[in-house]
């Protein structure tokens, strides 16, 4: 078809455009770059040059030229440069994807490794020097946290608690054996295979180790990056990237102590003792500091109904505070955050309002991706860069020593773990375990700390760091995808989480408590439940305000879910079919008890005339036109208890229950709606938006409201929603409304007892509409 | 239930072990823990049940102890309710929690899966017609949500009737507007909860220690 071809040609085009701009802009921003970092050193560059010349001549002449335009780069250098990063690591990520089948090939950190090298070339290239841009300051205080905050505050709660066992043996006890194996090893490599090159033979056992426990750390970031583009199942994932982050303790313990005493030389056995007590006290005190934290940030936001605007900034203040405190004491920053972010979560997010959540949301996505893809660049550069010792020796049994370290310790461990596991873990889960282990620019930066002068063989051990980070994330990362397909790794499932698992989840939460105190001991379904007790009785009432503490969470999520079809409802642009997941007829009608003794003709939905339909129609389109049009315009001084939110949540409700009322006139079938709980708390906003608004109060007084009532299927089955006076709340503003003038015909009623309650009704609340109409008026 | 007097020895252990697949140490720990609760008495009744100071917390109390004294758990093809239960028929309802052992072939799995479904829809399906109402169903609901003390039975109605309509949906797709789903059969059960992995899920740990030196 001619017209496809055309628009995949202009497409097409549009891409090689926007690429060759990419390219353009790149190679523009690297120049400025080059230049602009040799400027402190030779004042002799083009524009200074010009700059100078004027300014000799306007210095020969007596008076000064005003200057009509003016250069002053120094000024602006430092936020101009960062900026310009940035904005290079952001168009690199887009351009990624614009290329057609690159992102299935190869991994996006390989890519953007290969990025920053190329920038790393071209600035070396054109000979200047490459700026030092990978520092450790940078990168542990600006770049690091955000990854880590966002992985922490979005960790899948039940999985890790679940598998909180073996994470740990593989974090703690498979990072000691891959450091003292590596170092140990290394060591002997040196004294030994080495004759003539004396600079290996001076590396101490100490320094060995120390290498070890550098490079022996799984990378959370390395890990994020390959890992969420192969969707493997939970499991796995879980195993994998909750090693890497709390291998951190042991990375810090390790660090500092082989730190420490390789300058002395030697390690007594009271100050490997000392160490053992130190890495609990990193471990836990950088937890504790995490959990007071996020204990803090959820008290702090049970206050902030009144100020919606700064929520977020308190869950990221609070977050990244507690990283620094932790790294103040030496403690494990990471874990601080990871702890923080995860015990914040339950109660902030009960407490803050839904636009709030989006926001965090999406600002820790930004934050992390664009970290993530700076530290990928700047590990490109800085292997440029950095002052290279390349020892074939060396780097070829560090790798080789990574490999079959990482895969001894992960088929040992699992031996010994599977003996302890209900699910047991398969060769296949150990080879994707032991080929996920990638070592990344945490590594990176540890060897970089290093000083020069208590560390002579610093620059061997940044090559050898560098190389092995290199393998494994080009190597590994570029072939994990081929192979998880090749071994038939169970995915991930895509399925979305229905009712009745959430219900059965809780059953058997309560039943499998129950069989443990019936048998007499103390699993941990007992104390997990008594944690649960505890949490619902003193710590929610305490950190979330108002209503919502007291929510069960099986209503909660019930609550999230229509929520979702809600929107769903609404963004499908208000189609006619109720989106569910399975497509299907059965409705609500089915599913009702069959009254014993109702014929079937007085269950009869009432037909009402083609006229009627179209009148109630156009009145119900005229109203939802009106109220769109009055939404007030969003100031964020003003943005008090979620008007804006009330408003867009009234429209989105007025909006589904329009369609709704057409669905109903056509088919007569009944929507599923939740009777919301009572109006008055401001945090039951959110619940309104979806349910049904049961909760707009209804007024008894005014008998004069018109109602148009659609019979629903049982008569006497209390399930039938009153829908009253659902455009009550939002239509006090707006008084000189005209409302719904119906003046339909007036009809005898029926009395027969039998008849049915009312089903759905739409009414006007408005206090001078000259409505005439009955009540009871369409009923059967 | 004759056989098993006082202390039953070895040869009585093996036929329960064979029959439940416990171990003869976890026999003996469950045994130890029967004598306590029913007060070295032969039977257990309801109320022995209601002396268990923890579950008095547990909101599906009465469902839980209902499934000990359930005939169609005690794989004997009976029906309906007894009033006590001796120790064999205590090991037998416990059986359907074990761990799944590490060598089991695919049916093997399959079995035990049906089996702790069954056991599942037996504490669901009350009246033993074997189908889950939408009555019985709005009672599960309701009773698991019933130590949330603030609570509308008109939420757990809805909650319960979502569910229903799940069901339906999935396991029968099309439904005219005056048909009517009459309940959660075992087929639908099994086909509700089929990536719920119950085989894994449904388990506790047996130690082989004896435990009750440590409870009341």
């Amino acid at each position: 078809m001619p017209s496809r071809t055309v628009s995949h040609g202009s497409s097409g085009r549009l891409r090689g455009l926007f690429l060759v701009m990419v390219l353009v802009f790149l190679e523009g921003s690297v120049f400025t770059l080059a230049v602009a970092s040799s400027d402190q050193h030779s004042p002799t560059t083009a524009h200074s040059d010009g700059h100078k010349a004027t300014d000799h001549g306007s210095h020969n002449n007596t008076g000064k030229a005003f200057p009509v335009l003016d250069l002053n780069y120094e000024n602006v250098r430092v936020p101009f440069e960062i900026s310009l990063w940035v904005l290079l690591a952001s168009l690199m990520k887009l351009g990624f994807h614009l290329v057609p089948h690159l992102s299935n090939i190869v991994p996006e950190s390989c890519l953007l490794i290969v990025v920053g090298l190329l920038v790393g070339g071209i600035i070396r290239g054109t000979g200047e020097k490459v700026p030092p841009v990978l520092n450790s300051q940078l990168f542990f205080y600006i770049l690091l946290p955000p990854i880590i905050l966002d992985a922490g505050y979005f960790l899948p709660i039940r999985p890790f608690m679940e598998n909180l066992g073996t994470i740990l043996i593989f974090a703690v006890v498979g990072t000691l054996w891959n450091a003292f194996f590596v170092g140990g090893l290394l060591y002997g490599v040196c004294q030994i295979g080495t004759e003539s090159s004396s600079i290996l033979s001076r590396i101490g056992l100490l320094q060995c180790l120390l290498f070890g426990s550098i490079i022996s750390a799984v990378d959370p970031v390395a890990v994020l990056a390959v890992f969420e583009e192969i969707h493997i199942n939970e499991l796995l994932h879980i195993l994998v990237f909750g090693e890497s982050l709390l291998n951190d303790a042991v990375t810090v313990v390790l660090y500092h102590l082989f730190e420490e005493f390789s300058g002395i030389g030697s390690v007594t056995l009271l100050n490997g003792f000392l160490g053992v007590i130190s890495f609990f006290v990193v471990a836990l005190g950088g937890v504790l500091v995490g959990v007071i934290y996020g204990i803090l940030a959820a008290f702090t936001s049970r206050f902030t109904s009144h100020t919606r605007v700064i929520e977020p900034l308190f869950v990221f203040l609070y977050s990244y505070m507690a990283y620094l405190t932790a790294e103040i004491f030496h403690l494990s920053g990471i874990m601080a955050l990871i702890a923080c972010g995860a015990v914040m979560r339950p109660y902030v997010e009960a407490n803050i309002s839904h636009k709030s959540h989006t926001t965090i949301k999406y600002f820790l996505k930004m934050w992390s991706s664009v970290s993530e893809t700076l530290i990928f660049i700047f590990l490109g550069v800085a292997t440029v860069a950095g002052p290279h010792d390349w020892n074939w020796t060396f780097v070829t049994v560090t790798v080789i020593l990574c490999l079959i370290a990482r895969v001894i310790g992960v088929v040992g461990l699992t031996f010994i773990i599977n003996k302890f596991r209900i699910v047991k873990l398969t060769t296949k889960d150990q080879f994707i375990i032991a080929y996920g282990g990638l070592r990344g620019a945490i590594a990176f930066s540890l060897g970089f700390l290093l000083e020069k002068k208590h560390f002579p063989e610093r620059e061997i051990f940044l090559t050898a760091i560098i190389t092995v980070i290199f393998f494994t994330v080009f190597v590994q990362g570029m072939t994990i995808k081929p192979l998880v397909e090749l071994l038939a790794v169970k995915k991930k499932q895509e399925a979305k989480r229905s009712i009745n698992e959430e219900i059965h989840t809780q059953f058997l939460d309560h039943l499998l408590t129950g069989i443990e105190d019936i048998c007499g001991h103390y699993g941990h379904h007992h104390w997990k439940d008594k944690l649960n007790r505890f949490n619902k009785k003193y710590v929610k009432k305490c950190l979330i305000a108002g209503e919502r503490s007291k929510e069960p969470q099986l209503i909660a999520f019930y609550h999230k879910m229509e929520m979702k079809q809600a929107i769903q409802l609404v963004e499908s642009g208000g189609g006619i079919k109720l989106p569910s997941a399975m497509p299907s007829t059965v409705s609500m009608q089915n599913i009702q008890p069959r009254p014993p003794t109702k014929p079937a003709a007085e269950r009869a939905i009432p037909q009402l005339s083609k006229t009627k339909e179209e009148e109630i129609r156009k009145i119900l389109r005229t109203n939802l036109q009106r109220t769109r049009q009055r939404l007030r315009s969003y100031n964020r001084h003003t943005l008090v208890a979620d008007p804006y939110e009330d408003g867009l949540s009234d429209l989105l409700l007025k909006k589904q229950k329009m369609f709704q009322i057409e669905k109903k006139l056509k088919e007569m079938n009944t929507y599923l709606t939740v009777p919301a709980p009572p109006p008055d708390s401001p945090t039951m906003c959110r619940a309104r938006l979806a349910s049904d608004p049961q909760a707009y109060s209804i007024k008894p007084a005014s008998n004069k409201v018109p109602m148009i009532q659609v019979d629903l299927a049982s008569p006497q089955s209390p399930d039938s929603v009153n829908l009253l006076d659902e455009f009550g709340q939002a239509n006090q503003q707006e008084e000189e409304e005209q409302g719904l003038m119906m003046k339909p015909p007036s009809r005898p009623r029926e009395g027969s007892s039998g008849r049915a309650t009312a089903g759905v009704a739409i009414s006007k609340q408005s206090s001078h509409s000259p409505l005439t109409s009955d009540r009871n008026q369409y009923q059967i | 239930m004759g056989a098993l007097q006082s202390l039953p020895g070895r040869p009585e252990y093996s036929d329960l072990a064979e029959k439940t697949g416990f171990s003869f140490e976890q026999i003996g720990v469950l045994h130890k823990r029967f004598k306590q609760l029913s007060h070295n008495e032969e039977t257990l009744r309801r109320d022995h049940f209601n002396e268990i100071h923890d579950l008095a917390f547990n909101p599906i109390r009465a469902q839980i102890i209902e499934a000990f004294f359930d005939r169609r758990n005690f794989h004997q093809d009976g029906e309906g309710k007894v009033q006590e239960i001796g120790f064999e028929e205590f090991v037998v309802v416990m059986s359907h929690f074990r761990p799944p052992s590490d060598h089991m072939t695919e049916e093997q799995r399959a079995k035990t899966r049906r089996e702790k479904l069954r056991f599942l829809f037996n504490m669901h399906d009350t009246d033993n017609d074997g189908t889950i109402t939408l009555e019985e169903y709005r009672h599960v609901v309701e009773e698991l949500l019933s130590r949330s003390g603030t609570l509308e039975k008109e939420t757990a109605k809805c909650i319960a009737d979502a569910a229903m309509l799940e069901v339906a949906s999935i396991s029968v797709g099309h439904m005219e507007p005056d048909e009517f789903y009459e309940g959660i059969t075992f087929e639908h059960f099994l086909k509700l909860l089929d990536g719920f992995e119950i085989e894994s899920r449904m388990t506790i740990r047996f130690l082989n220690m004896d435990t009750t030196t440590l409870c009341k």
